[in-house]
C-alpha cells in the first residue's frame, strides 16, 4: 500500500522550510521500497505549526509539526510503526482545537486538496455552484447573492447584491468586466494569498458565476507583485479550467463566454483602492479617481465593472451551491455568512480563523490565538490593517461584526488582527501611521499627500518632547482635515489608528489618563 | 540572481518582442515593464523610449508609471536585494531591529541592497524578509545575516 503524505506548498509554509521538508520526503522515497505519494497542498492556516506534515491513515490524517527536513526520517518511521508518541505528532488534524472550532466555508478545501487538481476540487464540492448558476437565470443568480446578505470582504462591507444589480442593469454597455481585487496590501492580512495559492479554482468559479449573472465576458484579477506564487497558481488554474471547457468561448457548453486574465501590481499599496486599481489595470499610475461615477456604472475603460475582493467572490460558489438561506443563517445582525479572520503579529497561534461573524475579539485573540507570542501582557490589537483602529483590553468583548465595530469607532476591514504586547510604544505606532500614508499616498489630493508628511513631523516633535500640547492640537485638526478632505480611504482613514492610539494610550503621548496634558508627564520629555 | 548591468543598452529586439507579446497594448504597460525588467534588470531611458514607441504612448506616460511604482527601476539594481517588511505585524515582532542589521551588511558591499517594504503577506510568521526574491518567515538577526551572506556568496560566484 502506498502512503499519501501532504506537505503545504503555501508560500508562508515555504518561508519556514516546507520545500526542504518536501525534498526530504522525495529523497526518502528513493531509498529502499518506501511507497510515498507526496501531495503539495495549501496551508491549513495554522502557521505556528508550519511546516505541517499530514500523513494519511485509515483513521484520518495524522499531523506532525513544525517539521524540519531533519525530522522527516523519524516522522516516516513513526508512520510505519503506527507510533503516535512522536514528539511532533499532533494527533488527527481534524481534532486540533484551532481547526475544530472553525466553520470553514470559503476555506473548506485549504490544506486538504491539491490546489491544481480539478478532479480533487470537484470531489470536494467544487463547480457545484457554477453548475447551479448555469441552470438558473442571471436575475436569479443576482437575487440569490442579494438574498444571502453577502457584503464586500475587502473592507468597506458594501452589500454585494446592490453592486450586482447595478452592473446587471447597464444594458447599453458594449463590454462589462469583473475585476477581482487581489492587492492584499494591509499588514496582518494574508487570507487572499492563502486562497489564491491553496484553492484558486474557487475564486475563478466565483468570477465566472459573477460574469454569468451581470453579463460580463471578461474577468481580470489584480494580484500584488509580492504574491508571485499566487499569480502562478491562478494562471495555471485558468489554463486547466479553459482546457476543461469552463472558461473561454463557452462556459461549460452554455451560450455564455467568459475568460479571465491575471494582471500583476507593482508594489503600490494604494492600488488596493478600487479606483486606483482600475487606473493601474489600464496601465497608468495608480492614482485614485473621483467618485461618482461609481465603477459599477463606469469602471474599467469606462465600462460597467463589478469590483470585488477575493473573499467576496470566493463566497459566491457556496451561496449558489447551498442556497442563499444556508449562507444567511450564519452570522449576526447585518453581517451574514463567515469571515476569514487573520491572526498576526505578536500572537502565539497566528493563522487563519474562518468563523461566522459575531464572536468577540477576545475569543479570537485568546481562545484561538493563545495570547501573545512573547508571553508578555497584551497591550492592544489593530483591526483591519494599517488604516484600522487600535483596540485595548477593555474593548476585547466587542463582537466582530461590521456595525458593532463601527459603533465603537473601529472597523473590521479585511479581517486582519495584529496583536501587540506591552513593549509597544503607541506614539511610535501613530507616527508610523502617518509615515506609511506619506510613503504610499498616490499624491492626487492634498490632505493625504501633505497631511501625512505634516503628521509625521508633528509626531517626531511630540516624541522628542517638544510642545506636546500644541502638537496634539495640531494633530487633531490635521486628522479632521484628512478625514473630511481626502479623496479615498488612504488619507481618510489614516487618522483612525492615530486617534485611537491617543485616546486609548494617552500616557504614551505624554498625557494624563483623562487625556489632559499634565506638566512634565511625558517620560520622554523628562529624559530629553 | 544574475544581475544585468552588462545587458546591452536598450536591447531593442527583446523589448519589441515583449511588447508584441501584449499585442502592443498601452493598457498592458505594467505587464510589459515587469517582463522587460525581468530580462534587462532595469528600464533605462532608451528602453523607455522604445516601449513608448511600441505601445504608441508618450515617453512621459512610461516614465510616470516607472516613477510611481516601487517595483520599477530606471537604474541597475544591486545583485542581492534584501527586503525587510516594516508592516505593523512585523513591527510587533521586532522588524525594526532587523533593518539596521541588514543595512550593516551593505557597508562597503555595493552588490547588496536593502529596501523597506510594507507587508509581504506573511504576517502570521513575522518578521518577514525576502532575500533575492525568496520569502523567509520568523526571521531573527543571526538568521538574517546567514541568509544574506549565503545569497551574496551565490551572487558573487555568478559575477
Amino acid at each position: 500500500m502506498r502512503t499519501r503524505i501532504f506537505v503545504p506548498g503555501d508560500s508562508g509554509a515555504v518561508s519556514v522550510g516546507a520545500d526542504r521538508v518536501a525534498a526530504a520526503f522525495i529523497e526518502l522515497a528513493k531509498t529502499g521500497d518506501k511507497k510515498i505519494d507526496l501531495v503539495r497542498t495549501g496551508s491549513r492556516g495554522m502557521y505556528w505549526l508550519e511546516p505541517l506534515v499530514e500523513v494519511e491513515t485509515p483513521e484520518g490524517r495524522l499531523a506532525y509539526g513544525p517539521v524540519t527536513a531533519q525530522d522527516v526520517a523519524s516522522v516516516w518511521e513513526a508512520t510505519l510503526t503506527g507510533d503516535t508518541g512522536h514528539s511532533l505528532c499532533l494527533g488527527l488534524v481534524d481534532k486540533i482545537e484551532f481547526l475544530k472550532k472553525q466553520n470553514r466555508v470559503m476555506f473548506s478545501r485549504l490544506g486538504i486538496i491539491d490546489p491544481l487538481n480539478i478532479d480533487d476540487y470537484q470531489a470536494h464540492g467544487g463547480l457545484e455552484g457554477l453548475k447551479k448558476a448555469l441552470s438558473t437565470s442571471p436575475d436569479d443568480i443576482v437575487e440569490a447573492v442579494a438574498e444571502s446578505g453577502l457584503r464586500g470582504r475587502g473592507g468597506a462591507g458594501f452589500p454585494a447584491g446592490i453592486k450586482w444589480r447595478t452592473v446587471a442593469a447597464q444594458d447599453a454597455a458594449e463590454q462589462k468586466y469583473i475585476c477581482c481585487n487581489a492587492d492584499e496590501g494591509d499588514s496582518g492580512t494574508f487570507a487572499d494569498r492563502m486562497l489564491m495559492e491553496g484553492d484558486p479554482f474557487l475564486l475563478l468559479e466565483g468570477m465566472i458565476i459573477a460574469g454569468l449573472a451581470v453579463g460580463a465576458t471578461h474577468g481580470l484579477i489584480y494580484v500584488r507583485s509580492e504574491y508571485p506564487a499566487a499569480t502562478k497558481s491562478l494562471k495555471m488554474a485558468i489554463d486547466i479550467l479553459r482546457d476543461a471547457g469552463w472558461l473561454g468561448e463557452t462556459v461549460g457548453g452554455s451560450k455564455h463566454a467568459f475568460d479571465i486574465t491575471v494582471r500583476r501590481g507593482a508594489g503600490s499599496y494604494v492600488c488596493g483602492e478600487e479606483s486606483a486599481m482600475l487606473e493601474s489595470l489600464e496601465g497608468k499610475r495608480g492614482e485614485v479617481r473621483a467618485k461618482p461615477p461609481i465603477p459599477a456604472i463606469s469602471g474599467l475603460f469606462g465600462q460597467p465593472t463589478l469590483v470585488h475582493n477575493v473573499l467576496t467572490l470566493a463566497s459566491v460558489p457556496t451561496i449558489l451551491a447551498d442556497g442563499a438561506g444556508a449562507y444567511k443563517a450564519l452570522g449576526t445582525g447585518r453581517s451574514r455568512g463567515t469571515q476569514a479572520f487573520q491572526l498576526a503579529g505578536n500572537v502565539k497561534h497566528g493563522g487563519l480563523v474562518e468563523v461566522a461573524f459575531g464572536l468577540t475579539i477576545r475569543e479570537l485573540i485568546e481562545d484561538f490565538g493563545g495570547g501573545t507570542a512573547s508571553g508578555k501582557p497584551f497591550k492592544c490589537a489593530q483591526l483591519g490593517g494599517p488604516l484600522g483602529a487600535y483596540v485595548d483590553e477593555g474593548m476585547l468583548d466587542l463582537p466582530m461584526d461590521y456595525e458593532a465595530l463601527a459603533g465603537a469607532g473601529a472597523m473590521l476591514g479585511h479581517g486582519g488582527i495584529v496583536v501587540f504586547d506591552e513593549n509597544t510604544d503607541m506614539a511610535e505606532m501613530a507616527r508610523f501611521a502617518f509615515e506609511f500614508c506619506a510613503i504610499e499616498s498616490c499624491g492626487k489630493c492634498t490632505p493625504c499627500r501633505i497631511g501625512a508628511v505634516r503628521g509625521r513631523e508633528l509626531m517626531d516633535k511630540l516624541i522628542a518632547g517638544k510642545d506636546i500640547d500644541s502638537c496634539l492640537t495640531l494633530i487633531k485638526d490635521l486628522c479632521e482635515v484628512m478625514e473630511e478632505g481626502s479623496m479615498c480611504a488612504m488619507g481618510g482613514l489614516t487618522p483612525l489608528p492615530v486617534k485611537s492610539a491617543i485616546k486609548l494610550f494617552p500616557a504614551d503621548f505624554g498625557l494624563a489618563p483623562d487625556g489632559v496634558m499634565k506638566e512634565g508627564a511625558n517620560a520622554r520629555a523628562q529624559a530629553t | 540572481m544574475k544581475n544585468s548591468i552588462d545587458a546591452p543598452y536598450g536591447a531593442p529586439d527583446k523589448v519589441r518582442k515583449i511588447c508584441l507579446r501584449y499585442a502592443n497594448r498601452g493598457s498592458d504597460l505594467i505587464e510589459v515593464l515587469h517582463d522587460v525588467q525581468a530580462v534587462l534588470g532595469f528600464v533605462d531611458e532608451t528602453t523607455q523610449k522604445e516601449i513608448a514607441e511600441a505601445l504608441n504612448i508618450t515617453r512621459a506616460e512610461v516614465h510616470g508609471v516607472i516613477s510611481f511604482y516601487d517595483d520599477f527601476r530606471s537604474e541597475a539594481a544591486p545583485g542581492t536585494i534584501v527586503r525587510v517588511c516594516r508592516g505593523e505585524a512585523c513591527q510587533s515582532m521586532g522588524a525594526e531591529n532587523l533593518l539596521p542589521v541588514a543595512e550593516e551588511l551593505t557597508k562597503g558591499r555595493p552588490r547588496i541592497g536593502v529596501e523597506a517594504v510594507y507587508c509581504l503577506g506573511n504576517c502570521a510568521l513575522a518578521p518577514a524578509v525576502t532575500v533575492g526574491g525568496t520569502l523567509h518567515g520568523r526571521v531573527e538577526k543571526d538568521h538574517l545575516v546567514a541568509i544574506v551572506e549565503h545569497a551574496a556568496l551565490a551572487d558573487e560566484a555568478s559575477e
